[in-house]
């Protein structure tokens, strides 16, 4: 399987009847295709909605209806729209339960560093800074190397998004979470060993005495 | 209010002035007042604005014709042109998280001196900022944004000046409306009096000072 589609599945998971959730741009954009459809959940776009649709076919789209990278999308019934310190209210407030990002580095206390690369990349923070500070959850969604280097590192080498820890990695490998403020290994990806994750993760991992497979 | 030209409205910005231009990705920008910026070659502008948008579109046509001297947004990733000119030291650019940009530009319309979030504490952000702790917790105090001009792109305004914006096109239009000394409507949609239900007005008459008549 597709190690972006293996996240996107895993991160579905996380998410709870009647949640409002945040997605970022990138892999965890595709975690809406993976919500069953039983499962009622709304989707903000910070960019001014509450009950994103999919894309509209083709011909239907409206110009002033789209979605943080500025692409068409469609609104559900039920919809809402609003301007930014309304929706920046909700996302620093505490009302978004579930925030995806995407990562470039999580260190072994889960501080998240995701916004810039000095002298190379300078993006923006955009949503980043406030997602992280303010959801009540914040899933990180992201491979677990780059270029055969670890993303889960010892410390943050990368500016930092926000002092506050995350809550959940998931990556093409692992799922790892943070109880007691320590990196630990809570499922692996289908047919990834223990060790072989422990093999492409530089931050020390606790490792629990069962580390079931990851469902998806 | 007063409906004024394109042409009369831009004239009133001077080079060098500072402007906020509403918009996200260039959705909800007034393309006209843009276009129109670029044709009198109003430059060194402090632009206050979301993002960049892309070259060619809302804002990035600014950038385009390399009138932009200092930029506040929070995203500027999806536009090149800014990248370079950042680099080459042809512009400032100063980035804030979104919510703590939307809130600092809410206080300078509402008369706060400014606002204290948890945002940014801890991280690069936070310095040279002061840091104010309330029942334990630390804030950052953010200060206000005011402008001399905001560009703003309306869905419906009528005769009087009230506004209603659509969809996604809001985002940070009402908040600007409210933040400079001279607000400037571009609207897609003219309308009498009373079309615009009073429940439905977003921006109140009073905060517009001119728009942008029909051609």
């Amino acid at each position: 399987m597709d190690p972006q589609i293996i996240i996107a599945r895993r991160v579905a998971k996380e998410l709870r009847q009647g949640n409002l959730v945040n997605l970022g741009i990138g892999i965890p954009t595709l975690v809406a295709n993976y919500v069953p459809s039983d499962l009622k959940v709304f989707f903000q776009s910070e960019n001014g909605l509450i009950g994103t649709g999919p894309i509209p076919e083709q011909g239907m789209a409206h110009p002033l209806l789209t979605d943080a990278g500025g692409r068409p999308i469609s609104a559900l019934p039920g919809a809402a729209t609003f301007d930014s310190a309304m929706s920046f209210g909700l996302i620093r407030g505490g009302h978004v339960d579930v925030t995806v990002l995407g990562g470039l580095q999580v260190d072994a206390h889960g501080l998240l560093a995701n916004w810039m690369i000095p002298g190379k990349m300078v993006p923006g923070m955009g949503g980043a800074m406030d997602l992280v500070s303010g959801a009540k959850r914040v899933i990180v969604a992201m491979q677990h190397a780059a270029k055969g280097k670890s993303k889960i590192v010892a410390k943050c080498t990368l500016p930092l998004t926000s002092a506050r820890p995350v809550n959940l990695v998931v990556t093409d490998m692992a799922v790892i979470g943070f109880p007691d403020g320590k990196a630990t290994l809570l499922e692996t990806a289908p047919g990834v060993s223990i060790g072989e994750v422990l093999a492409v993760t530089e931050a020390e991992l606790a490792i629990p005495d069962t580390v079931p497979e990851m469902k998806i | 209010m007063k409906a004024v030209s394109v042409e009369e409205a831009v004239a009133m910005i001077p080079s060098g002035a500072s402007v906020m231009v509403g918009g996200f990705m260039g959705v909800g920008t007034p393309e006209r007042l843009l276009d129109e910026l670029v044709r009198q070659n109003k430059a060194g502008l402090s632009l206050i604005c979301n993002d960049a948008a892309t070259p060619g579109k809302g804002v990035g046509k600014l950038f385009d014709a390399t009138l932009v001297s200092k930029l506040t947004a929070t995203h500027i990733g999806l536009n090149p042109k800014v990248q370079q000119q950042m680099l080459g030291k042809q512009i400032s650019v100063d980035l804030v998280p979104q919510g703590t940009f939307v809130e600092r530009i809410r206080a300078g319309g509402c008369g706060l001196g400014g606002v204290l979030t948890p945002t940014g504490v801890g991280t690069l952000v936070a310095e040279g900022k002061r840091q104010i702790e309330v029942d334990g917790k630390p804030f950052l105090l953010e200060t206000a944004i005011r402008a001399q001009f905001a560009l703003i792109h309306a869905f419906l305004a009528d005769y009087l000046g009230n506004l209603a914006y659509a969809l996604t096109a809001r985002n940070f239009n009402p908040i600007m409306a409210m933040a400079a000394d001279t607000v400037i409507v571009a609207a897609e949609h003219i309308v009498p009096v009373g079309v615009i239900a009073p429940d439905h007005v977003v921006t109140p008459a009073p905060l517009v000072d001119y728009i942008i008549a029909n051609g």
